[in-house]
């Protein structure tokens, strides 16, 4: 920080603190420490085949680009705007009505005019004109457009990792135009002259290597579910046997890994097992785990469609290996968003394996029919609105819970009711944020799309403000203390978010809370939830 | 003439104008967003300046309970500490009040006996701005907090103890929030 400090010349000559107005594209962009990622290691680049894998530090003057760097990415432009109309229609509609402008986390959070999701946009959108339109190499400027030069191409680096791509400008936009769509295929063009970050480029080199982000082995895996195992014993005194790698099963179950590595996923990950568990025992259910595809997560969307392509094949291949029916998905986002809209034109349809139909209640989940994947969410409020499934939401009486509608199950896949009517049945006391907070609306938790590193932890805490301004407000006025979601980026990132803006909030899975509530078939009396941590005194024992 | 009297007078127009200035911290065009999108679950940052320069003032003009500073100050700071702001300029709002005071009661200060009040009202607003200042750097405190526990995490050692970590330089997406991983220790090692 020490660096950029103000001197005292300019204070006194500046006794009003007034920023000077200069014009967005006369404002070259200054890489502050807090609000960008570290640059990838090279080695990760150089395992995905990426280009130009080297060592490079974003505050360096020479970033060590290709010589021909404008060339690589003029072409790559060219062949995107022909390879996806979206992109071309939404360079050219936009008319910069302003609507959508104040309507990003990041723009509302960090108070950076090129935030708003128009100027994001117009930071493509200017090279776009001076390079392919007749009128912008006519008039320059005065057309809005500018030549790519490395302080525009500094500037695209710097705001396109400042999106989550969480769609929430696109609901307001009058044109439908999805800046989302634009910092995706911004981010693709920046990796074809090897501008990646380390926190992206790493966990998918480890995915694609070893199955899932961490980069964890198949026994270790194994090893962290038999974990799970003696702590449900502990908690409910039954024993569970997961299956894993079964060939031959109905299901197939694929969750993020962070469920399974960190915290507070890992009680959602219970939740999971416990369920299961239960269906087994009451109704014959028949699902396994995979110890190979062990990643439901895929940063490959924030690389490149082919990167993308490349780790959500893994999870067919793993179907087609198990010869199961169909697959299950844990609490995931993003995972959603590639399945939801991606993976059917991407590696489908999967036509291996047979349309979903709950082998318990016989419902259809048409939506997944091409996929042939559902999200576990519209699995388990299936469950609860057929009846199946035995629960005491008094367990969770000590919990007044408010919901995050994460972006990409949200804006990305339609799901706003499901999350809520299962948590509506687990728990007695449930309050929503403002309307202008949650469903299509929704704000992201800031850390959406691969930004949840540490470095950038000022960026993640600005991003996140507007989330944690109408968590902070039903926390005041009802008292919630737990904040539900049904993503695994949003069970790392809303951890630390709550701890900066509102300490008093804890965070949890949809399925944590489910297995709270559910009567597990043979379980001893339960004294604590699943972290360990005393149960209420319910009105029966009060009574005694 | 009482100094606190006149100030209380005209009260709604120095917020006002304090609100302005505090907000010329930002681009013009931001600055405007900021001041006219009421809604505050649509603008949290002009919400928090807002919902607290009036609370602040009060005390400077009352009681100047430091909690009750505090609890105003901290979250328009709060704010200002994760958005690029040096820290003089994340607290110097603070001290624009100075120049909103002069400026609204240029005439009334003419008189002798109001400028030693304000003299005394301007060590008010310094001691504002020592707290302002405490309260930036609880928040920044916080932040390297933060960080440094994603960085312990992120090396997750339970899981090198247990040989679960391939290569500790090959991090975790999502295990940034692993305070689990370290409460667990005692579940992670009995497994031997
Ligand atoms: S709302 Fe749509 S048309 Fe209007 S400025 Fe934003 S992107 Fe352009
Ligand atoms: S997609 Fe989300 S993060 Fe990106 S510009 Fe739009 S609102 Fe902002």
């Amino acid at each position: 920080m020490a660096e950029d400090l103000p001197k005292a010349e300019e204070f006194l000559a500046n006794i009003d603190y007034k920023v000077p107005d200069t014009a967005w594209m006369d404002t070259p962009a200054e890489i502050r420490k807090g609000m960008y990622c570290y640059a990838s290691n090279p080695k990760s680049v150089e395992y995905l085949g990426l280009p130009n894998a080297r060592k490079w530090n974003p505050l360096d003057d020479d970033w060590q680009l290709p010589e021909n760097w404008q060339e690589i990415i003029h072409n790559g432009f060219k062949e995107r705007l022909e390879r996806f109309r979206s992109v071309k229609v939404f360079m050219d509609i936009c008319v910069r009505c302003g609507a959508c402008a104040d309507k990003c986390h990041f723009y509302i959070g960090t108070g950076d005019p090129k935030n708003m999701p128009v100027l994001r946009a117009e930071l493509l959108r200017s090279v776009y004109r001076n390079d392919f339109t007749k009128i912008g190499k006519l008039l320059g400027r005065a057309a809005g457009a500018r030549k790519m030069t490395l302080d525009v191409l500094k500037e695209w680096w710097y705001y396109l990792f400042q999106c989550t791509e969480c769609r929430r400008c696109s609901v307001f936009c009058p044109y439908g135009i999805d800046t989302a769509e634009i910092t995706i295929m911004g981010r693709e063009l920046l990796n074809l002259i090897g501008l990646n970050i380390d926190w992206i480029a790493t966990p998918v080199a480890n995915c694609f290597r070893t199955g899932n982000h961490l980069g964890i082995q198949p026994h270790a895996f194994k090893d962290m579910l038999d974990f799970f195992v003696e702590d449900i014993e502990e908690v409910t005194g039954v024993e569970l046997e997961p299956s894993f790698n079964r060939k031959g099963a109905d299901i197939l179950f694929i969750t993020p890994s962070g469920d399974v590595f960190a915290d507070p996923g890992t009680y959602t990950c219970m939740g999971y097992m416990m369920l299961f568990h239960y269906l087994k025992e009451k109704y014959g259910f028949d699902i396994t785990w995979s110890t190979y595809a062990s990643e439901g997560g895929n940063f490959g969307f924030f690389t490149s469609h082919e990167t993308m392509k490349r780790l959500n094949a893994k999870m067919y291949a793993e179907a087609k290996r198990l010869g199961v029916k169909w697959i299950l998905g844990g609490e995931c986002g993003h995972m959603w968003r590639v399945i939801h809209q991606y993976m059917d034109t991407m590696n489908g349809p999967a036509d291996f394996l047979e349309e979903p139909v709950s082998p318990i209640t016989g419902t259809k989940f048409e939506n997944a029919k091409s996929t042939k994947m559902v999200h576990i969410a519209e699995f388990t409020a299936d469950l609860i609105k057929h009846n199946k499934l035995e629960l005491d939401p008094r367990r969770n009486d000590h919990l007044k819970v408010t919901y995050h509608d994460s972006c990409n199950t949200a804006r990305g896949m339609g799901m706003f009711d499901e999350p809520r009517y299962v948590i509506n049945n687990v728990v007695n006391h449930f309050y929503e944020m403002p309307a202008n907070t949650i469903r299509e609306q929704t704000f992201c938790c800031g850390s959406g799309s691969g930004l949840n590193a540490g470095e950038n932890m000022e960026l993640r805490m600005a991003g996140g403000l507007p989330r944690a301004n109408a968590v902070r407000s039903v926390h005041e006025k009802h008292g919630v203390n737990m904040l539900a979601c049904v993503c695994a980026v949003d069970r790392a990132a809303l951890p630390p978010l709550m701890e900066y803006w509102v300490p008093e909030v804890d965070v949890t899975g949809l399925h944590e809370l489910v297995a709270n509530a559910l009567i597990v078939p043979g379980e001893n009396e339960r004294t604590t939830d699943l972290r360990g941590e005393d149960l209420p005194e319910t009105e029966d024992d009060a009574d005694e | 003439m009482k100094l606190s009297k006149l100030l209380i007078q005209h009260k709604a127009e120095v917020v006002k104008k304090w609100f302005d200035y505090a907000v010329q911290s930002y681009k013009a065009d931001v600055a405007q967003f900021l001041k006219t999108q009421g809604d505050q679950f649509a603008n949290p940052v002009g919400g928090a300046l807002s919902q607290n320069l009036e609370p602040l003032f009060n005390e400077l003009c009352g009681q100047m309970n430091t909690e009750a500073l505090t609890a105003s100050v901290d979250p328009i700071v709060r704010i200002r500490a994760v958005q690029s702001f040096a820290p003089s300029q994340a607290v110097a709002f603070i001290f624009s009040l100075k120049r909103v005071i002069r400026t609204i009661l240029k005439k009334e200060l003419r008189n002798e006996n109001l400028l030693q009040q304000l003299y005394e009202f301007d060590l008010k607003i310094d001691v504002l701005g020592l707290i302002a200042f405490d309260a930036f750097m609880v928040c920044r405190e916080k932040i390297y907090d933060l960080k440094a526990n994603e960085m312990r995490n992120r090396t997750l050692h339970a899981f090198e103890r247990a040989k679960l970590v391939k290569n500790t330089s090959l991090y975790s997406i999502h295990a940034q929030a692993a305070q689990p991983i370290t409460n667990r220790e005692g579940v992670l090692s009995k497994k031997k």
